[in-house]
């Protein structure tokens, strides 16, 4: 088996790599399926990351500070829902201010924090399973948000396609004037729904700063939000490919700095530039098809619901 | 079931007040509906017609007056309260998800839960009962116009309402689909349920309805027994003058073709499209062409090859006054002089958004010469607007009002007008008075009629009967992709085209279709 060693630990930093784009990119998936474009993902992660490190650091308790940090994105979230929602302000702009926004305002938050060390989150470990050669470290090895990533996939695909409440979403998604003149309330619905992108960005954003480096440092989503972003066009809005898009993106992440590493004779920029340059290049495939884009793709999204008449 | 004499009223409205900013859509509007009666209520666009639907279903709320239900007076706070007491509608326009399959669209329309599974075995055996054939797989951008309102249809029968109110329903089927709808409906009645029963065809009410409503401006005129009425003294009733039919024309014989199609194939690129096999049709100067059908048979998929936006690989296909326009897009087509006024007012005929006097050049540019060296002559496109506006009287506030601040009728007349207005070799209307009120309709039609008698060729897409025979000189049947030999009007009856409209398409007797070869 020598020579193949490596692939453990590669996988292992792919998972961590991918977990917060599953995050961010679930809940967004939600927030776009009602027909609102939340640009400021970037700006939620980061609140939810200073708060969740804040938290972990005064409490010592993981879950308060997965907690914090969901609230932390769900009122970010509601800030942004109570200006485009009810003010009916453009959702865009909305959104990039709501980036710049959390930019600020995490780098705030954390001035005492940067650079203080805390206990990363703790990863499973049962006696046996996850001792077993390649397979323990990996499906029995993780922290509990990982598991919980994949299990918030396989919950939002079941109640988008599987219950009423999903469809009820995805119908004001779709047409905001028909869901209500049927009768369905259009703005509590998207309420709800930015909401819940909010709290799980916020969760992504925990991830980077209590497991993928256990500290705080100012901006370290790097880009990841918009990344997350780009991926619910790459997986033309279905979850499932959500976390293919996550983990693929991540794995090229990975394999670059590998590359890098084993100093591969390229320049290192080039290779930075890879997941981005995979990203675009994914999305201008995928957007040939456009008969699945319209199957998928909410219909309203980004439009402003005046619900008169 | 036609007395109504005595008891308690189904629905009763007293006083209904409602009031927008700068116009007073319902005045003291007062209504009452027996059960078992089918109701019309009668107006034009604007008249308040759909604010007064709208706040009986719990759309909008009244500013004042009292809605009593079977005697007791009811809040009715949205549309799902509606649906608790009984009352379904069948919204004018269509209150559909695009993106989702026609099951699903049903679901959300009903209050609860439902068995998705249950739900689709009930979908088909009512829409079957009821002759509106329904695939509840079938995801709703790729249906027509027709079948996007069967959903609704069925979707408010599924119910079991009290009371239901229809916004002109039968205006995309054909006469027997009607008549077979209006047996439903009288079922419907005699079983008890009240129908409120919005139409412009007046035909229509006569045959149907036992009481109308009419309104006008917002006002209550008055209520009358249709079947003692003309449909001439009721149209009159509505708009307040009287009406002038259309003058029917005769087609120059022998006139120069100037739109020649030959032989056109082309296969749909849209899943559950519809093919077009072998279209042959030619329209001569001074000529109107009327093309019927069923909604879903082709009508989309051949407007869209006449316009440009698909594009057919035989240069002989299409041809304006002798020359092949098969491989241009639609803007060289325009130039070459062919007008177009597409099926949706909204988002392919305008851009909603945008205020009218935009729309005017986005269309006109360059058979209106707006254009000066790149730039938008401002002057000239808001000239082009205002003319468009005065002449074809399209009631706006001013022609930097948006598109969709328009009601449908008026967008219409200014679509039709800005087309007309280009001066047209050959202009292709499709659908030109859906949704539109008599008033409207009828100037439309003489304006079709005036570009004809003028010299241009005009191809009528239509499944408004009525229409078609009232304006058309030559009337052809499209089913299934293919297209019937156009007939003379004076040739062939409503009857006739009715059954080539069925064609083998739907429940009936497969019919043969004549094509040319």
């Amino acid at each position: 088996m020598s020579g193949f060693e490596w692939i453990v630990p590669v996988v292992l930093t792919v998972i961590t790599a991918a977990t917060p784009l599953v995050f961010a990119g679930i809940g967004e998936l939600i927030t776009e399926k009602s027909g609102v474009l939340n640009l400021g993902v970037e700006g939620m992660m980061l609140v939810g990351a200073v708060s969740g490190f804040i938290a972990a650091t005064v409490t010592g308790n993981y879950f308060l500070a997965v907690g914090a940090a969901a609230l932390a994105g769900a009122i970010m979230a509601f800030l942004f829902g109570v200006l485009t929602l009810s003010l009916m302000a453009n959702q865009v702009a909305t959104g990039l201010a709501l980036t710049l926004f959390g930019v600020g305002l995490s780098a705030l938050m954390g001035q005492e924090f940067v650079g203080e060390p805390v206990q990363a989150l703790a990863k499973l470990d049962i006696a046996g399973l996850s001792d077993i050669p390649f397979i323990g470290p990996i499906v029995f090895g993780q922290d509990a948000l990982v598991y919980l990533s994949f299990f918030m996939v396989i919950v939002v695909s079941w109640f988008l396609y599987k219950t009423k409440g999903g469809l009820i979403l995805r119908a004001v998604g779709d047409s905001h004037d028909a869901a209500h003149s049927i009768g369905y309330p259009v703005i509590a619905i998207r309420y709800m729904a930015v909401m819940f992108g909010g709290a799980m960005s916020g969760i992504g954003g925990a991830y980077l700063s209590l497991a993928y480096t256990p500290m705080w440092a100012e901006n370290m989503t790097a880009g990841r939000g918009w990344i997350a972003l780009a991926l619910i066009v790459f997986a033309t809005w279905k979850p499932g490919l959500v976390l293919v898009g996550a983990y693929m993106f991540g794995g090229i992440t990975i394999l670059q700095l590998h590359a890098q590493a084993a100093g591969l004779n390229v320049p290192s920029q080039v290779l930075s530039m890879l997941p981005y340059l995979a990203t675009v290049l994914v999305l201008v495939l995928i957007s040939k098809d456009q008969s699945r884009i319209r199957k998928h793709a909410p219909a309203c999204i980004g439009k402003i619901f005046h619900p008169a008449a | 079931m036609s007395d109504s004499g005595g008891g308690t009223p189904q629905l009763e409205l007293r006083g209904i007040t409602k009031a927008y900013p700068g116009c007073l859509a319902n005045d003291h509007i007062n209504l009452k509906i027996m059960p078992g009666e089918i109701h019309a209520l009668l107006g034009e666009n604007g008249a308040g017609k759909s604010t007064l639907v709208k706040i009986i279903y719990g759309v909008l709320e009244a500013d004042e007056g009292e809605i009593r239900w079977v005697g007791d007076l009811v809040s009715i706070s949205n549309p799902h309260a509606a649906r608790k007491i009984g009352i379904g509608m069948v919204f004018q326009h269509f209150s559909l998800f695009e993106a989702m399959t026609v099951a699903e669209n049903i679901a959300l329309g009903m209050s609860g839960r439902q068995d998705m599974k249950a739900l689709e075995n009930r979908i088909i055996e009512v829409s079957n009962s009821y002759g509106l054939p329904l695939e509840p797989h079938r995801q709703v951008h790729t249906l027509s116009v027709g079948e996007k309102q069967r959903i609704e249809i069925v979707r408010c029968l599924l119910q079991n309402p009290k009371l239901l109110i229809m916004d002109e329903p039968t205006s995309v089927l054909t006469p027997q689909e009607a008549e077979k709808m209006f047996e439903t409906l009288r079922r419907l009645s005699s079983e008890g349920v009240s129908i409120l029963y919005i139409s412009h065809k007046l035909d229509e009410i006569k045959a149907l309805c036992h009481k109308a409503t009419i309104l006008r401006g917002g006002q209550y005129i008055s209520e009358c027994d249709p079947t003692k009425e003309t449909a001439k003294s009721l149209a009159e009733m509505m708009i307040g003058t009287d009406l002038r039919a259309p003058e029917h024309h005769q087609a120059v014989k022998g006139g120069a073709v100037r739109l020649k199609v030959r032989n056109l194939t082309i296969d749909s690129d849209v899943e559950f499209g519809v093919n077009l096999a072998n279209i042959n049709f030619e329209v001569r100067t001074g000529e109107i062409l009327g093309i019927a059908g069923v909604a879903g048979n082709g009508q989309i998929e051949l407007l869209s090859a006449l316009s440009g936006e698909t594009r057919s690989s035989d240069v002989e296909a299409i041809m304006l006054d002798g020359k092949s326009i098969a491989r241009l897009n639609p803007k060289e087509r325009r130039d070459l002089g062919l007008a177009f006024v597409p099926e949706d007012r909204l988002g392919h005929g305008s851009v909603p958004e945008m205020t009218l006097a935009e729309n005017a050049f986005l269309s006109g540019y360059s058979r209106m010469d707006l254009m000066n060296s790149g730039f938008i002559d401002n002057g000239g496109t808001a000239h082009y607007a205002e003319d468009i506006v005065k002449k074809f009287d399209v009631r706006t506030p001013g022609i930097s009002h948006t598109a969709n601040s328009l009601s449908g009728g008026n967008l219409q007349k200014f679509i039709v007008g800005r087309e007309v207005l280009q001066n047209p070799n050959v202009i292709i209307v499709a659908h030109p008075t859906w949704g539109v009120d008599a008033g409207a309709a009828a100037f439309i039609h003489q304006t079709l009629i005036d570009l004809a008698e003028a010299g241009a060729a005009v191809l009528v897409v239509s499944q408004d009967l009525d229409e078609l025979f009232a304006i058309s000189n030559r009337i052809a049947v499209i089913s299934e992709g293919r297209l019937s030999v156009g007939r003379e009007l004076r040739e062939i009856t409503i009857e006739e085209i009715g059954l080539l409209m069925g064609g083998t398409h739907g429940m009936g007797e497969p019919v043969e279709t004549p094509h040319v070869a």
